[in-house]
């Protein structure tokens, strides 16, 4: 898996991994594709993003698509100057409703006890990504998202 | 999860030791803070400045401490790096905490922190 991109124009291969949907093959493939985005493909705070959306997916999947059940999930990211396009699938339970959660931001004034553990995952997705689209294909989820990134050779 | 504490003047400071608070570790991190947080006196300083990634079931898990910890006593998280600030920062929980730019150095009295 080699995405290192040499000249800053050049667009890097596709990045395809399929891995089982628990906590820590997701750890693992969040890991992968760091490794392979390195900081000469993308700068740290797009890095951050790209972990923190793609650990939102992916974990969302093995909690709730899967819940207690194995499965795979299989991720496929393609880079362009300026986005990236990431491809989420898994055979899991449908969406509720057949629809991505609306990820409401969380009610904080409230009393200490009262304060949300939960529930800041999709808020944070569709915060952080564009292009949201989930559709259900036969048995499996198929979700797609866009981050807009800092160009490669071009510093923000 | 290796968690170090250390007791301050009016303070126990607990390092993170680790550089994920993530779902794989969320449940570990709560129960251990749980444990250490025993009878910890009306402060606790979390320091962060080692963890470089915190997903939702990480920040989720830190509410939950802070609620465990209810009355008695007092979460305050110190040196976020960018990401984990972001976060923060996303979901308005950094309106929540008390959050120190600084991490209190080892042995450091309350006045440092």
């Amino acid at each position: 898996m080699q995405v290192a991109s040499p000249g800053g124009g050049s667009v890097p291969p596709d990045l395809r991994l399929r891995f089982a949907a628990d906590p820590c093959s997701v750890r693992a493939a969040l890991l992968q594709v760091l490794a392979a985005l390195g900081p000469g493909a993308l700068n740290a705070d797009d890095r951050g993003v790209l972990a923190l959306v793609l650990a939102e997916v992916l974990n969302n999947i093995v909690e709730h698509a899967y819940a207690e059940a194995t499965g795979m999930i299989e991720l496929q990211i393609s880079t362009a100057p300026g986005s990236l396009q990431c491809q989420v699938s898994d055979q899991g339970a449908p969406m509720p409703g057949g629809a991505p959660p609306q990820g409401k931001s969380a009610e904080l004034a409230v009393p200490l006890e009262d304060l949300p553990e939960g529930g800041f995952g999709w808020f944070m997705i569709r915060s952080l990504a564009h292009d949201l689209r989930y559709r259900r294909d036969g048995a499996s989820n198929l979700l797609s998202f866009c981050l807009t990134v800092t160009p490669l050779g071009q510093l923000a | 999860m290796e968690l170090v504490t250390e007791r301050l003047a009016d303070a126990l400071l607990i390092r993170v030791m680790e550089q994920r608070i993530d779902a794989a570790v969320a449940i570990q991190f709560k129960d251990r803070m749980r444990e250490l947080t025993d009878g910890a006196g009306p402060r606790v300083v979390l320091d962060l400045s080692r963890v470089g990634f915190l997903d939702s079931s990480g920040l989720g898990a830190v509410v939950a401490v802070m609620k465990h910890l209810g009355a008695t006593s007092r979460l305050e998280l110190a040196g976020l790096t960018p990401s984990v600030e972001k976060v923060f920062r996303l979901t308005r929980m950094d309106s929540v905490f008390t959050i120190h730019a600084a991490v209190p150095p080892s042995g450091a009295l309350s006045q440092a922190v």
